[in-house]
């Protein structure tokens, strides 16, 4: 409401978070010196490599060799210096840009320290965080498309499943992987229709009815997989997506690789990440779908078909959904097993949240979700010490602080999740 | 254009909402449609605007009968309605806001932004409404949205504007500001309807004055034909008593002191600015001001439910700057609070066990953590008596109470517990007159048995009848506090609306 | 002055509070509508003045549904019976006949696995042999053991629901109640038995109880969805156990086992059938729960959260203390499950050990209302289902996992009364309840 922006006690607040903030950095600086650097022994090198496992490539980098305990000194000498700019100056503004080089920083030696003595495929590493942040960005988006409408959707896991499922089906039947894809689409947005029907039309509450959703895929493609697929192998091998590298940019080093050497789906999920952002923020379709999520009757009064629109997005939420199940079993394993989606789907909604309802914001926090996933894969195999249970939690537990740390700041659709009843 | 309807009917079950409504809007008027709430005046607009379908009668435009199924249609033949509550997307800009519904796109749908803009300040300039283009909504000022409503029906060309209580949210200022644009649009010959239970704006602005009450037209007049007194007998049905039967206060020393308090709204903005105000055992004090200045985080702050940034409260002599909910409760407090039914009924909870809300946890109500069902229901048949709580059983919803039987279910509660603070924010809001006079007459009575009493209220004639001193409140600061006996009228208006003293224009 | 007929429409829109709007007359709704909105909106879990159609029948009509669809799910799923569909138009009576085949000898197979045939059983009690009565009431007996976790699992969800959470995360914190309370079942042997049992049930309640907190605290402090938090914890909580059963204290020579736990509930009707006393403790906390929700004022304080925090807490009561402690005790009810399986049928703590229950919670919660008396009935139907499952899949080999599809179903309607009346054609009632918790993300 129209009250004067006053400063008393809001810059006490928000002077104790920039101390706050300025500690943590000095703090981590510390930590990397203390646990990184003399945990290397002085004289190791970390190799870091830079290019493809395959050989033919346009242009070789050099592996990063990096001695590791000097590294480790430096960059905690770095954030150390930031924490200690912070605490004098300030960085005001730019504190987020700040919070996100020191997480950098401190992801960087700790790689250091895990590879010292070893090699260490870091392009490796970005490729996997890439590929293992796509079915997350598919949950995601959809979950965006969702909830831009006002509908809430936690049944993006059950969608992820049955069209994993439905896909790796149809493409071992039909012999077509893109037949595969389009089944899987397809069957992502029937079950988001059934979605979309027990909170629109009959309104029941939209948690319990995407758990009701998620509990009916379990089941579903659980029964579904006993009674046919495992007497029937041949109706799940599908076999996979192969990688087409795009001429030219693929060559590119380091993002050529990771970015423009994938197959089909992950271009597809950078194509929609493109085409929701720019459909949703400057087009009339983008218009009135935020307008229906966050004030379904002022839509309605200028004559925006408010529960229409919902479907609709809802159903395209399903869709995109449907994509990223499809992922599952044609793009990442060439089959389908049982709750192989594993609370990507719930991850995906994290990411959206984190992401603040926005296509590139929920792309971006996905690949951090996708970086912790592809982390514990290689410290596994680099055993740095760590029992593999503990690095399995990574993703969830990134999941639960990233919600605690976003939930506070970031502000849903007004509407989201209420039922809309005209009078 | 001109509207005319013809025996509108619209019956609710139990009551019949509009009863053989006949009325003509002439092209270029202002035409006033006055009445009490609960008059029918918002849902004859409501048919008009295509909301509500009528269940008998018509409604013609120049002279051929139209049939509006949805809000579209009217938009489309002409008409627009600035709502009670904006129809504004909060978080979009003027320019989005306006053009909803009917965009400028480039190709393939993109949004053509600039040339809506564009649009936007070639009406705003023609009508006199001055409104920034690429503002967010939700950070204008309420009067400013207003503009941005009024805008949003120009930009589609309506020729018959409906203002739905538009005053009630702004600062005397502004409702001038306001008058202005609705002269010059009606220069520009369209025709208004403009909703109030306001006496005195109806005579300032209207052309022709159709009066309202329990469904049906009293009548119709002119300003130039009637009075404050005529229209106000037309509007209730008997002569209006807006005085409180009281004697002069007996002040027995200070309850509540709250010492130079800081208090933050939701966003982190401060909303209460360095306010003192003491208030006394046996005295009324209520807080004047337009809705939206610092009230309701004022009230928030003395009743433990928001911290404050700064300052200090005492109650009764102690410090409890800092203590919760439950501390204030305990200290004595009672809160009658601004949303009933968001913040003082649980409303699926039965009246009894509304009625013991915030007690429900000591004697006679429980013994240890076990809650006597028997004595909790002859207290709550008790107080239904003692309060007038019309229903059938203790044991029901508290949903399925009226407006102000629910807000005697709140007024029974704190009333039946040592209280040495009353705090109530706009005791009356949304009720019909009987229950006003009820709970004024309650209130008037806890007072002079010695609590000391702070009301929040933005209806200036509530505050002139309840008060025995008026603290008017203006972005967040206490301008001045005045004895009521000798407070006029028009300068507690100037004060609300941010002006200290004669020659000073209003801020901002 | 018309009284109004329900909830006054709750206002979201705009900054501004409401002027008026809660008047009656101002805007009035027609009572259908009125009906509808507040249907629509307490379907999930009613404070229990719903009447008897809306507390029996539909939940009967949507298990009966559940059951009919589930049947055409086996139906269309099986090889035989889809041969005969492929030739419909040649035998139309034979395709009908080989679907009526299927389903019914899954069902029978379902039914008699859960409650023994009813010849078998009275033959037994005719011919007075303890052995043959004790054989027959096998099934009935397989049942109550399926059904006795799931009291204390539909319990800890039900009670979520009660105060406005929605605990997704009984599986974890059933658990994380297996791992502490396997800890004390088998290192603490030198204990008498009963004291023993004692201590192991506490364990148990207290793991659950730290595991059900975290989300509570979260939301409490951060606002943090429980949704999210407490199926990410569900994970943790497997990986957790996974990690524990490799390590010296817990395993078993080399395998992903647990030590078995060294005390156990007694059987109730001698070792043949698995029947035990845990049903008895699951019943006394059911009671418990009811009287705590109904007749203590903690209770009243979870329900006056649950149906409205910022009244509850301008009435000085603590919503974020609430939600911390229903959490903790949620979490303690699904950890007595993990427990109760310990002391019984699973002696050794395993991996997915408490697979699927969370699910199998929410339905229990659902469908029973998020009453005590109503989460044990269920608790009997899905315990029937569990058992019966087994013996289906042994039969005619339809595998268990459609059990899950029925739960599923049944929750759907139940969540969704319009949708059942709309089937049955059944005139709506009026039920009044809580918008028990589309809140949205805010927390």
């Amino acid at each position: 409401m129209s009250v004067v922006a006053g400063s008393v006690g809001a810059s006490t607040a928000s002077l104790r978070r920039a101390r706050v903030m300025g500690i943590l950095f000095l703090l981590v600086g510390v930590l990397i010196v203390l646990v990184f650097g003399l945990g290397s022994e002085g004289g190791v090198v970390s190799r870091l490599g830079l290019n493809p496992a395959r050989a033919e490539t346009l242009f070789r980098l050099p592996d990063l060799v990096l001695p590791a305990r000097s590294t480790a000194f430096l960059l905690g000498a770095v954030c150390a210096f930031l924490g200690g700019v912070q605490l004098s100056r300030g960085f005001e503004r730019r504190v987020n840009l700040v919070i996100a080089i020191v997480l950098v920083l401190f992801v960087f030696a700790f790689l250091t320290w895990a590879a010292r003595d070893r090699s260490l495929s870091l392009l490796g590493m970005l490729q996997s965080t890439l590929l293992r942040s796509v079915p997350i960005t598919f949950g995601a988006l959809s979950g965006v498309l969702c909830e831009r409408a006002g509908v809430i959707n936690i049944a993006i896991e059950g969608m992820l499943l049955t069209s994993a499922f439905t896909a790796s089906v149809a493409a071992s039947l039909t012999d077509s992987l893109w037949i595969g894809l389009l089944s899987g689409a397809i069957v992502g947005g029937l079950v988001a229709g059934l979605l979309a029907l027990l909170a629109i039309r009959y309104q029941v509450d939209q948690i319990v009815a995407g758990t009701v959703i998620n509990i009916l895929a379990l089941g579903l493609t659980s029964y579904l997989t006993d009674q046919f697929l495992q007497r029937n192998q041949e109706l799940n091998n599908p076999g996979r997506f192969q990688n087409v590298p795009i001429p030219g940019l693929s060559d590119v080093p380091i993002l050529g690789p990771v970015a423009f050497d994938q197959n089909v789906l992950v271009y597809l999920m950078m194509a929609i990440v493109a085409a929701s952002f720019f459909g949703l923020f400057y087009t009339r379709w983008g218009l009135r779908v935020r307008a229906v999520g966050e004030h379904p009757k002022a839509a309605d009064t200028v004559g925006i078909r408010v529960l229409f629109t919902r479907y609709r997005n809802v159903i395209l939420g399903g869709v995109v959904a449907g994509i990223g199940g499809a992922y599952f079993s044609l793009g990442a394993v060439g089959r389908f097993e049982e709750g192989m989606t594993a609370g990507r789907g719930f991850i995906g909604l994290a990411a959206m949240i984190f992401g603040r309802w926005n296509p590139i914001g929920a792309f971006a926090a996905a690949l951090i979700f996708g970086f912790a996933d592809s982390l514990q894969v290689k410290l596994n195999i680099l055993r740095v010490g760590i029992p593999s249970e503990f690095l399995a939690m990574a993703p969830y537990l990134v999941t639960i602080l990233i919600v605690a740390g976003a939930a506070h700041r970031v502000r849903p659709p007004a509407a989201d999740g209420k039922p809309y009843l005209k009078e | 254009m001109r509207l005319q309807l013809k025996g509108v009917t619209k019956r609710f079950p139990g009551l019949v909402a509009n009863d053989s409504v006949d009325l003509t809007v002439a092209e270029g008027e202002i035409h006033a449609l006055l009445g009490e709430n609960g008059a029918g005046k918002t849902t004859l607009m409501n048919i008009v605007y295509g909301l509500y379908r009528a269940d008998g009668g018509e409604i013609l435009l120049d002279g051929s009968p139209v049939h509006f199924g949805s809000p579209r249609h009217a938009i489309g033949a002409g008409l627009g309605m600035v709502h009670q509550h904006f129809m504004l997307v909060p978080v979009f800009t003027v320019t989005e806001n306006v053009m909803l519904g009917i965009e400028s796109t480039r190709r393939f749908g993109f949004l053509d932004r600039r040339e809506a803009a564009q649009r936007v300040r070639e009406i705003s300039q023609r009508y006199g409404l001055e409104v920034p283009p690429d503002a967010v909504v939700e950070e204008l000022p309420v009067g400013v949205q207003q503009r941005v409503e009024i805008l949003k029906a120009l930009y589609r060309e309506a020729q018959i504007l409906i203002l739905d209580e538009p005053t009630a949210v702004l600062t005397p200022q502004e409702t001038e500001d306001l008058f202005e644009v609705m002269r010059s649009l009606q220069e520009a010959g369209k025709s208004i309807i403009f909703i109030t239970h306001k006496l005195k704006e109806v005579l300032a602005i209207a052309d022709r004055i159709t009066v309202m009450s329990r469904g049906r037209v009293v009548g119709t007049t002119t300003p130039g034909e009637t009075s404050e007194e005529e229209l106000a007998a037309m509007m209730v049905g008997r002569a209006v008593r807006l005085r409180v039967d009281k004697a002069p206060a007996d002040t027995r020393g200070p309850v509540l002191e709250v010492l130079d308090v800081v208090v933050l709204d939701d966003r982190g903005q401060v909303a209460v600015d360095g306010v003192s105000l003491t208030v006394q055992a046996g005295e009324i004090v209520c807080v004047a001001g337009v809705q939206g200045n610092g009230q309701t985080e004022l009230v928030e702050a003395v009743t433990g439910l928001r911290p404050i940034a700064s300052g200090s409260i005492r109650l009764l002599g102690r410090d409890v700057t800092g203590a919760s909910p439950r501390g204030f409760l305990r200290a004595g407090v009672g809160h009658v609070p601004e949303d009933r039914q968001r913040d003082g009924l649980v409303l699926d909870f039965s009246i009894a066990d509304n009625l013991v809300l915030n007690t429900h946890g000591s004697a006679p109500f429980a013994r240890w953590i076990v809650r006597d069902d028997e004595a909790i229901r002859a207290a709550a048949q008790e107080r239904v008596a003692a309060f007038d709580i019309r229903t059938l059983s203790v044991e029901q919803p508290v949903a399925t109470l009226s407006g102000g039987n629910q807000q005697k279910v709140i007024i029974g509660r704190e009333f039946s517990r040592p209280i040495r603070l009353l705090v109530a924010s706009q005791p009356t809001r949304g009720l019909d007159v009987g229950s006003i006079e009820y709970i004024h007459e309650r209130l008037v009575e806890k007072r002079d048995q010695g609590a000391a009493v702070l009301i929040v209220s933005v209806e200036l004639d509530e505050v002139l009848a309840l008060a025995d001193r008026i603290a008017v409140m203006y972005r967040g600061k206490i301008l001045n506090i005045l004895p009521a006996d000798t407070a006029e009228p028009e300068r507690i208006g100037l004060l609300m609306a941010g002006s200290l003293g004669e020659g000073e224009g209003p801020g901002g | 002055m018309g009284e109004p007929i329900g909830r006054p429409p709750s206002d979201g829109e705009g900054d501004l509070p409401s002027t008026g709007d809660t008047v009656p007359q101002e805007e009035p709704r027609a009572a259908h509508e009125v009906e509808e909105e507040v249907l629509a909106a307490g379907a999930i879990v009613t404070t229990g003045r719903g009447g008897w159609r809306d507390s029996l029948l539909v939940p009967f009509l949507a298990v009966v549904t559940a059951l009919v669809i589930g049947g055409l799910v086996i139906v269309f799923t099986d090889e035989d019976a889809l041969r005969e569909w492929a030739g419909f138009f040649r035998d139309p009576g034979e395709a009908l006949s080989a679907s009526w085949r299927v389903v019914s000898e899954s069902y029978y197979a379902l039914f008699s696995g859960a409650f023994g045939s009813p010849s078998g059983i009275g033959r037994a009690f005719v011919s007075g042999d303890l052995d043959q009565i004790r054989g027959a009431l096998y099934p009935l007996s397989e049942t109550i053991v399926a059904a006795t976790p799931l009291v204390f699992v539909g319990l800890s969800v039900a009670l979520g629901f009660r105060a406005g959470l929605f605990n997704i995360g009984a599986e974890g914190q059933m658990n994380m109640g297996a791992v502490v309370a396997a800890a004390v079942g088998f290192s603490m042997g030198y204990l008498p038995g009963p004291l023993h049992l004692v201590l192991m049930i506490a364990a148990g309640f207290a793991g659950g109880a730290v595991w059900g907190a975290i989300p509570g605290f979260l939301k409490a402090r951060t606002g943090a969805h429980e949704v999210i938090t407490t199926i990410m914890l569900n994970f943790v909580a497997v990986s957790l156990g996974l990690y524990l059963l490799t390590t010296d204290f817990y395993r078993q020579q080399a395998e992903p086992i647990a030590r078995p736990v060294e005390v156990a509930f007694p059987h109730l009707f001698g070792t043949n059938l698995r029947v035990h006393a845990g049903i008895f403790v699951a019943i006394g906390v059911a009671a418990a729960v009811a009287w705590l929700l109904n007749r203590t004022t903690i209770g009243f304080e979870f329900r006056a959260v649950g149906a409205n925090p910022d009244a509850a807490r301008a009435a000085g009561m603590s919503p974020t203390r609430t939600v911390v402690a229903v959490m903790a005790l949620a979490g303690g009810l699904a950890g007595l499950a993990g427990t109760n399986q310990l002391a019984s049928v699973t002696p050794s703590l395993i991996p997915g050990f408490a697979s699927g229950l969370g699910f199998d919670a929410i339905a229990l919660a659902l469908l029973g209302r998020a009453r005590p008396a109503g989460v044990v009935l269920a608790a009997f139907l899905f315990g029937s289902l569990r058992a019966g499952g087994r013996t289906m899949q042994a039969v005619t080999q339809t595998p268990i996992d459609i059990i899950v599809v029925i739960q599923a179903l049944v929750i759907a309607f139940v969540a969704a009364p319009a949708l059942v009346r709309a089937i049955y054609r059944i005139r709506a009632r009026r039920v009044a309840g809580p918008d028990a918790f589309a809140k949205g993300w805010g927390g």
